[in-house]
């Protein structure tokens, strides 16, 4: 019992340690720079709270990018109204993201399986949709949300600080959260995020949300309301998308619709699919690897694989390149969908999955729970 | 009729035009044990699921200790203490055995909805003990960790049995508790149903093995075609004709 709980501490730890080391284990692999390491972080975050809806309790959304466009509207409207200070944006961008949780969740909720990702996807589209027509006042359409010199930012301007000729950037109390400051306060709330998600998992209200993944007509049997169980997963995992929106927009001060789009919401499902559903390290681990192999694979161009097969004889040289130029620059998704396929395939646990498998190789770790024999049960099968 | 704990009043269902129950009318008191005995098909099933809330009735209602069941939830009724063991078991087949038997005991004491994330599932010491020795009392002591889902089906029935007496249930529904069960299994089951009936608990149990019926019954309700023909003590229902015509006469008891 306090062996759990000493376990838990010890992989918080090293999860701190690895998340704030990032910037020197990171430098062999070429992702060291504050961008790619920030959005390491943010898909993180994101990741991990679908994780808290769809590892715990099976409930499988198409539409969480509603929840990360909804938090990044909410990060830009706490720019423009109230302060470029970026610790109100973020607790608007859970709060706003929340709300908009709890309405989808409510009534996506009445039905489960295919149907429950069906409504979600539809919501999500709806959204996306309606920023661009309808909802074009909060959200400038097409063009995205973006700071203005003119906005009022009233507690800015409170505070006599007056945005003069060019864009304020934002901040965190006068720190302006670019660069390796803007990649910090990320990882920070990951860590926090991280943490939190590691209580509700080891809790009994996690206990509870697993049980439902497992026999959810057993749980009303058993006594349990499962409906609002699940809505707070829902609401708790809404609010971590909206966080990992508003996050977005610590760097890059403006919101578009395109993250609401379908594609966003399939992207993190594979992110934890990848890494591992159901554990706590694998959403971030799946997060990291194919925002990592999105930013080395589209990078590459013709001329850069021409370099790479130069050794080889021209002709030869040349199918090599046409051949490897499939699967890089823009059409990177190719690489990454074999990938996705070889993990689901070959490891449906995901890249977690294959951690287990190696500790069990090295003998670390603990062998799958198989009762030995159990005693008086013999023939109980005989007439069934 | 002193102490009636659950009360079928008047209860008809019908599906597609079938008479699955008509008329039910049965009364359970506290501490007894009451058997539903019938051939296939008479509606003994569906009336359990009519009292757990399961099915709704066309009319009539369930009364349970002086609460109108018909309408309710099925968290609802067990939270006021109804208890069902269905027939093939209903588990958690992804947890391990003890945390199929702590999640029942936290239903019981904090009721259908709680949202405590912060604390530690493993460090709820209380619930783990009484978990831990009712199962040691099942004969499941030894396999606390193992997943639910690697059981026999035999202990898996004893498993959910475990769950249902977790809740310390004010009535405990027991659905052919020894169904698919070989003679020398269905003996101690029948031992084990006896220590439960010894510490007052109301039991209504559905079973077609006439022998379990006769060494645990204390009132017997006899279904045949959706309707209860005979009510009464184990010896006058065996010497009920109707009975015999019916249900006793295929089984030679």
């Amino acid at each position: 019992m306090n062996k759990s709980a000493t376990s838990d501490w010890l992989l918080f730890l090293c999860f701190t340690v690895a998340v704030l080391a990032m910037p020197i284990w990171l430098k062999p692999f070429g992702a060291d720079y504050p961008d790619l390491m920030q959005r390491f972080a943010i898909f993180g975050i994101f990741a991990i709270g679908f994780n808290i809806l769809f590892g715990l309790t099976g409930y499988l959304s198409f539409g969480h990018a509603a929840f990360l466009g909804a938090g990044s509207y909410a990060a830009l409207w706490s720019y423009k109204l109230l302060t470029m200070n970026v610790i109100p944006a973020v607790i608007f961008s859970i709060i706003i993201a929340g709300i908009f949780a709890f309405l989808i969740g409510f009534v996506s909720l009445r039905r489960s399986g295919i149907y429950f990702s069906i409504l979600t996807l539809a919501f999500a589209q709806m959204s996306y949709n309606l920023a661009y027509s309808v909802l074009m006042p909060i959200t400038n359409g097409e063009t995205g949300l973006q700071l203005n010199l003119a906005d009022p930012r009233i507690l800015d301007r409170a505070a006599g600080i007056e945005a003069t000729n060019s864009l304020p950037l934002p901040n965190i109390f006068g720190v302006a959260t670019t660069g390796m400051p803007g990649f910090y306060f990320c990882a920070v709330i990951l860590i926090i995020g991280f943490f939190i998600a590691l209580r509700i998992t080891r809790s009994p209200f996690g206990m509870m949300l697993k049980a439902i993944k497992s026999n959810q007509t057993r749980m009303a049997y058993t006594g349990f309301n499962t409906r609002p169980y699940l809505l707070w997963a829902f609401v708790i995992s809404g609010m971590y998308a909206g966080l990992a929106g508003g996050l977005m927009a610590v760097t890059d001060p403006l919101a578009g619709a395109e993250r609401m789009q379908w594609t966003a919401s399939g992207e993190v499902v594979l992110m934890t699919i990848l890494g591992g559903v159901g554990t706590l390290i694998g959403p971030v681990l799946g997060a990291a690897l194919i925002k990592y192999f999105e930013n080395i694979f589209s990078s590459f161009n013709k001329s850069e694989l021409q370099e790479v097969f130069a050794f080889l004889p021209e002709g030869l040289a040349d199918i090599m390149v046409s051949v490897s130029s499939m699967f890089v620059g823009k059409s990177w998704h190719l690489t990454l969908g074999l990938v996705f396929m070889i993990v689901v395939i070959f490891l449906p646990g995901g890249i977690m999955e294959g951690v287990r498998r190696m500790g069990r190789m090295f003998g670390i770790g603990k062998a799958p729970k198989e009762p030995l024999s159990v005693a008086n049960t013999q023939g109980s099968q005989a007439n069934g | 009729m002193d102490n009636v704990v659950l009360h079928v009043a008047d209860v008809h269902k019908s599906f597609a035009g079938l008479h699955a129950l008509s008329d039910i009318d049965l009364t359970v008191r506290e501490g007894e044990t009451h058997a539903i005995i019938g051939p296939n098909g008479a509606g003994k099933s569906t009336l359990l699921n009519v009292c757990i809330g399961r099915l709704k009735p066309d009319s009539g209602h369930v009364v349970f200790d002086g609460e109108n069941l018909t309408g309710k939830l099925p968290h609802q009724i067990n939270q006021l203490g109804v208890v069902r063991v269905f027939q093939t078991p209903e588990i958690f087949p992804d947890l391990t055995i003890l945390e199929n038997v702590m999640v029942p005991i936290l239903a019981k004491r904090d009721g259908s909805f709680k949202l405590n994330w912060f604390r530690r599932f493993s460090g709820e010491k209380s619930v783990r003990d009484k978990a831990s020795e009712i199962l040691s009392n099942l004969g499941l002591g030894n396999m606390l960790d193992y997943d639910a889902s690697s059981l026999s089906r035999g202990d898996k029935r004893r498993l959910e049995l475990a769950m249902g007496l977790s809740q310390e249930p004010r009535l405990l529904l027991l659905d052919e508790p020894t169904a698919g069960m070989a003679r020398h299994d269905t003996n101690s089951t029948i031992e084990l149903l006896k220590t439960i009936k010894a510490t007052g608990m109301t039991n209504v149990i559905i079973e077609h093995d006439m022998h379990v019926v006769f060494s645990l019954a204390d009132r017997i309700s006899v279904l045949a075609g959706g309707k209860i023909i005979c009510q009464g003590t184990p010896d006058e229902v065996k010497a009920d004709p109707r009975v015999k015509e019916a249900y006793l006469g295929e089984e030679q008891v």
